[in-house]
């Protein structure tokens, strides 16, 4: 996915229908920011790939969070506003960097845009970014829907460049793929001020770092001000005094929604709170329930301040405050009868999760694993997580960005008398293994650890969509960029020449030869597979097959690759002539959606999957 | 219908769920209505459950459709309308397409397709109108028609015209692909005709049984 460069921006005052990361990208846009980078992840992909788009500024796909924030806070030094987004857990790799930046601060204003996945629709884990605020001691603006998401950005670099202070702009899942009207404005230029060296700010020595320390708490105390001062933070009045709500982020949207009669105090610029008026507010109303995603960080604050608020007491902890969840609590909180109780129970359906695609080059390398014997799968984040799911439950552990080779190292080292003979292989794709990957790779060879590494290289982030990176050779546009040579790259970490395969994952018997071998061999291997991604332009679609009916004896090896476009058909058990019962899937594919990919002819005993067209109908479908 | 329009629009990921609940708003806005639309996108390319929320009116809040609220619930799978139902008030409308498409874990044996899905949502009390949709887009020459021959059978249940939906339709492909510009004409009309027919052949249900994708 590489959107091309230089599209006509919408003029100024349109009103667009635009996803809180679409609203951003254009306020970033018309802010006059010279550079913007990223490395993608779910929900924060959009605001990059959307900015790329627009003309007149630097965009980039970096290697990972850290890298994307340092770039963004090196253009910032020099004086060029600046902007960087990442998911959630992208800033837990930024943190390094963030939290002696904040000792620096900024000349160009520099916006930092996290996307919480409140209600883990793509994460690992929950966890709430508000708290960087508190940690860094920087602002915090959070915006409700896509206008404010537009606004609140805007006004995120008039007050870094007032303060010199990044700004952390929070998002959550239901700011960044909610579409709502937006009116959009102009773009400023802004001139970078240039790079003004001055030791004592930016190198931060301890000696240097003992001076900027007072002047951080210096400004946390002026934004404090600030934000008491700010037109973000206000009081939405209603007539039901009985109960008032302290909200921020789209927890504003859903309180109103449930409650529009009872007041409200929205923040929009959370950290520091305005504890003095929201001490004031909370005496105007009986009682004040804080409705905060999804930490108690301002309950607790205000807690701390003396000021009788409820929280998180009566509201769940995890997941969105929608008003379906509300609305009970709150009636429970006010002795009222429960309004959600005639609320239809859900009708019960199979599950239906994510799966590989039609031809994944993934299929095959899950199905061989699924195969071999005695080994342990340490994985990591992508596409082939999938691969602790159905067909091949071949993927044993998977935590965070890089963590499959640490972990498989750990698994080595660690392993119980139970487990000597246990193989460990390790599973990663190729843009976590530039993102997180190599460094743990290193650390597999130099502590000689015995680790078979899977470095699965599709050309692509495949989960977030295709974006290009350094091991496709594509810049952000679509341009030719330098690509790295992951073959070369494994062998100057010091993986033996011997060790190291590059083999077609469509080819089952090599791939598994290939795992057999170097699982055996005590030391580290690297088996890289190397056919691109089946959504990005680099894939080449074949003939599909079908499955001759007559030929298919029901042996159902075919299903154990886990494509989506094989599907039983019918099931029965034979008596066979030892006395023992066996189970028949009978199966078709679906022509359609069938790439020609020809990994389900191998494992099939009796050749009964042959070319569609000898059949005379092909129904042959773009990709998506 | 309430004040705000609620419709919930639901499928698998790469049936085109979450264009057509962009033309949907499309239209709402066109009227001049504020609109705000909401899904989990993040895993929809592979294969898994998506839901798109479309509430418009004269203002909208929160961007979630309560359960128990919506007024319209357009399936684009017969399973996918089942596990959704809930989301409907109890006097909402489901359209529903029969042509079904079943995941692995089916495949492998580890959860059965329910019977009759169709049957399963009247059952527990909703006014179901279905029609096999897919098939419309296949006779048609590209099954990617079956989101417009979806939008064409809910033109007829919408608080506004039905020529306001076409013509967010066809604006769309008039900009992005003109070729398709007389085909998705065609998809809107048969989807709007086969909804119709459904209707007025509700007791029929013989009729919807289930077609294999």
């Amino acid at each position: 996915m590489a959107p091309a460069a230089s599209l006509n921006p919408a003029p100024a005052h349109s009103r667009l229908f635009m996803s809180g990361n679409d609203a951003v990208a254009r306020a970033v846009w018309e802010a006059g920011v010279r550079v913007a980078a990223a490395y993608p992840g779910t929900p924060a992909t959009e605001m990059l790939e959307v900015l790329s788009t627009y003309p007149d500024l630097y965009t980039e796909w970096s290697v990972n969070e850290k890298v994307s924030l340092e770039v963004a806070f090196g253009a910032a030094m020099a004086g060029s506003r600046s902007f960087c987004a990442m998911k959630h857990v992208g800033m837990n790799v930024a943190a390094d960097a963030l939290m002696t930046l904040t000792l620096t601060g900024v000349v160009g204003g520099l916006v930092i845009a996290v996307a919480d996945d409140v209600g883990l629709s793509s994460s690992q884990n929950e966890q709430d970014s508000r708290t960087w605020g508190r940690f860094a001691h920087i602002p915090v603006f959070e915006p409700a829907d896509s206008q404010e998401a537009y606004d609140f950005a805007l006004a995120a670099f008039e007050l870094s460049e007032r303060f010199q202070t990044p700004v952390l702009l929070r998002l959550t899942t239901r700011v960044c793929h909610v579409k709502a009207l937006v009116t959009v404005g102009e773009r400023h230029t802004r001139p970078a001020a240039g790079f003004a060296k001055e030791s004592s700010r930016w190198v931060m020595v301890p000696g240097h770092a003992a001076r900027r320390l007072p002047l951080m708490f210096e400004r946390e105390q002026q934004l404090a001000i600030a934000a008491a001062e700010s037109s973000l933070n206000y009081v939405e009045d209603g007539g039901d005094r009985r109960l008032g709500f302290i909200a921020s982020g789209p927890a504003c949207m859903h309180v109103r929604e449930s409650f529009p009669d009872s007041p409200m105090f929205k923040l929009g610029f959370s950290y520091p709170a305005p504890i003095e008026r929201l001490r004031e507010f909370a005496a105007s109303v009986d009682r004040v329930v804080v409705a905060e995603e999804v930490e108690p960080l301002l309950e607790t604050e205000l807690k701390a301040a003396g000021i009788a608020v409820i929280g998180k007491d009566i509201l769940p902890r995890i997941g969105e405050l929608a008003p379906n969840v509300l609305k009970p609590a709150i009636a429970r909180l006010l002795g009222e009868p429960a309004p959600e109780s005639s609320v239809a129970a859900p009708l019960p359906v199979f599950p239906r999760p994510p799966t590989m695609c039609v031809a994944c080059p993934h299929l095959g390398v899950y199905y061989t694993l699924s195969q071999v014997k005695n080994i342990t799968v340490s994985g990591d984040i992508g596409c082939y997580t999938l691969g602790a799911g159905h067909p091949w439950n071949a993927l044993d552990a998977c935590i965070s960005m890089g963590a499959s080779m640490g972990m498989a190292l750990g698994l080595d080292k660690g392993r119980g008398e139970a487990d000597a003979d246990r193989r460990i292989v390790a599973v990663i794709g190729d843009s976590t293994f530039m993102h997180m990957g190599m460094q743990g790779l290193l650390d597999i060879v130099y502590n000689r650890g015995n680790v078979t590494v899977l470095l699965l290289d599709n050309r692509a982030v495949g989960m977030t969509g295709g974006q290009n990176n350094p091991g496709n050779g594509r810049g952000i546009h679509g341009e030719e960029a330098p690509r790295v040579d992951f073959e070369q790259l494994v062998k100057a970490l010091g993986v033996r020449e011997e060790r190291v395969h590059v083999v077609n994952p469509y080819e089952l018997p090599t791939l598994f030869k290939r795992l057999r071998e170097e699982t055996k061999i005590p030391e580290p291997s690297v088996i890289i597979t190397n056919q691109p991604c089946v959504l990005v332009q680099d894939y080449q679609r074949k003939s599909p097959f079908m499955v001759e009916e007559d030929t298919c004896t029901g042996c159902g090896n075919c299903v154990d690759i886990g494509c989506p476009a094989i599907h039983v058909t019918r099931r029965d058990t034979v008596l066979k002539p030892n006395g023992k019962e066996v189970a028949r899937s009978f199966v078709r594919i679906e022509t359609a959606a069938c790439t020609g990919c020809g990994l389900c002819l191998q494992p099939c005993a009796p050749k009964a999957i042959v070319p569609a067209s000898v059949a005379g109908k092909v129904h042959v479908l773009q990709p998506h | 219908m309430s004040e705000t329009t609620n419709i919930l629009v639901v499928g698998i990921g790469g049936q085109g769920v979450m264009t057509a609940t962009e033309i949907l708003a499309e239209a709402a806005i066109a009227l001049g209505h504020d609109v705000k639309k909401t899904e989990v996108a993040g895993m929809a390319q592979r294969g898994g459950v998506v839901s798109s929320h479309l509430r418009f009116g004269q203002r909208v809040l929160s961007p979630q459709i309560t359960p128990g609220t919506a007024d319209l619930l357009l399936a684009f799978e017969p399973a996918e309308g089942m596990r959704w139902r809930h989301m409907l008030r109890p006097s909402g409308q489901a359209l529903m397409n029969v042509g079904r498409l079943t995941p692995p874990v089916v495949d492998l044996g580890l959860y059965d397709y329910p019977a009759d899905p169709i049957a399963a949502v009247r059952a527990a009390g909703t006014r179901v109108v279905a029609f096999d949709a897919t098939s419309i887009a296949v006779k048609l020459g590209e099954i990617r028609l079956g989101n417009t021959v979806m939008l064409g059978a809910i033109s007829a249940y919408l608080p506004f015209s039905a020529d306001v939906l076409e013509a967010a339709v066809l604006k769309r492909f008039a900009a992005r692909k003109p070729a398709l510009l007389e085909l998705n004409r065609q998809a809107f009309a048969a989807g709007r005709a086969a909804a119709e027919q459904a209707a007025a052949h509700n007791t029929d249900s013989a009729r919807e049984a289930a077609v294999p994708a």
